[in-house]
């Protein structure tokens, strides 16, 4: 069960062109998804810093939001992004960054998502993302819309 | 104060061409006036959220707004100083176009000694139809006193 959540996860994040650009990764205890993005130059946005690029950041964040509501809700499609507010506590540093998605709720359409990413101490993140997002329907073509 | 647009124009060059992140997305720099900067991203398979759908990726939008942003405030500032950003709000309207481009224009529409205001839309052909829209907050990094840096 763990190890065929394991691959579905990597084949989920290798069919995506951008997670592959971005050079993501993800590893799984039971439910619980930690995304992993390796520094990269490609990253940056500050060479003086230097630091990673803000988008980068709210990127990563956003991706690791669709991910793990793709591994708690199997069934249903890639979910779309509603809306995100991203916060800026740090300078992203030329280090690996972490993030973990926290899933709040999820109704019959939407679910909120807080992300948090760190680098070397978990307990000082780099950036948090609020957001919410559009699931399709457990069975698709079922009931009402909205 | 007079506007010098040749400067702000090269500016927004140097931002789209030397900037590693943007650089590596290929965003390309389309124009500038006072606090008001536009800067497009072309198609490009390796960026595509879905491949099932050809759409671009949300967060090639997000790194698109926030850098057409950083822009923005430049040239509402007028100054080079680097900025940094504080929080950045995305609503996602529809969803882009399947194999097209994406412009971004943004307006610093409030600065004031530290803090920069700015909003932002991500379209195809018109900014009244948006795939979305940002609201965000820059830190002037400038705005302390201290020895000049640039960047």
């Amino acid at each position: 069960m763990g190890e065929a959540r394991s691959d579905r996860l990597a084949a989920l994040l290798a069919a995506i062109p951008y997670a592959r650009f971005l050079g993501m990764t993800a590893q799984l205890a039971g439910d619980e998804m930690t995304a992993i993005l390796p520094f990269s130059a490609h990253l940056v946005g500050n060479t003086q810093l230097p630091a990673l690029h803000g988008g980068v950041l709210g990127a990563f964040m956003e991706m690791t939001a669709l991910t793990q509501l793709s591994v708690r809700e199997p069934l249903r499609r890639q979910p779309r992004t509603i809306d995100v507010t991203i916060e800026y506590l740090r300078p992203g540093r030329a280090l690996t960054t972490y993030a973990r998605a926290d899933v709040r709720k999820v109704g019959r359409r939407i679910a909120n998502v807080h992300v948090e990413a760190w680098q070397e101490t978990r307990a000082s993140p780099v950036a948090a993302l609020r957001g919410h997002f559009l699931l399709s329907l457990p069975a698709e073509g079922l009931g009402q819309t909205g | 104060m007079t506007i010098d647009l040749e400067a702000l124009a090269a500016l927004g060059e140097r931002m789209a061409q030397q900037t590693p992140h943007s650089a590596a997305l290929g965003l390309e720099f389309v124009s500038v006036e006072a606090g008001v900067g536009i800067l497009k991203v072309p198609y490009r398979d390796d960026l595509v959220g879905d491949p099932r759908t050809g759409v671009l990726a949300g967060g090639v939008i997000t790194a698109l707004l926030d850098h057409a942003c950083g822009l923005a405030v430049k040239a509402a500032a007028l100054d080079f100083d680097a900025t940094a950003t504080l929080d950045l709000r995305i609503d996602y309207m529809r969803p882009a176009e399947p194999r097209r481009d994406i412009l971004a224009r943004a307006h610093c529409y409030k600065l004031t000694h530290t803090i920069a205001f700015v909003r932002a839309v991500a379209y195809e052909d018109d900014p009244d139809d948006p795939i979305a829209a940002a609201q965000a907050a820059f830190v002037r990094a400038g705005a302390a006193p201290r020895p000049a840096a640039n960047g």
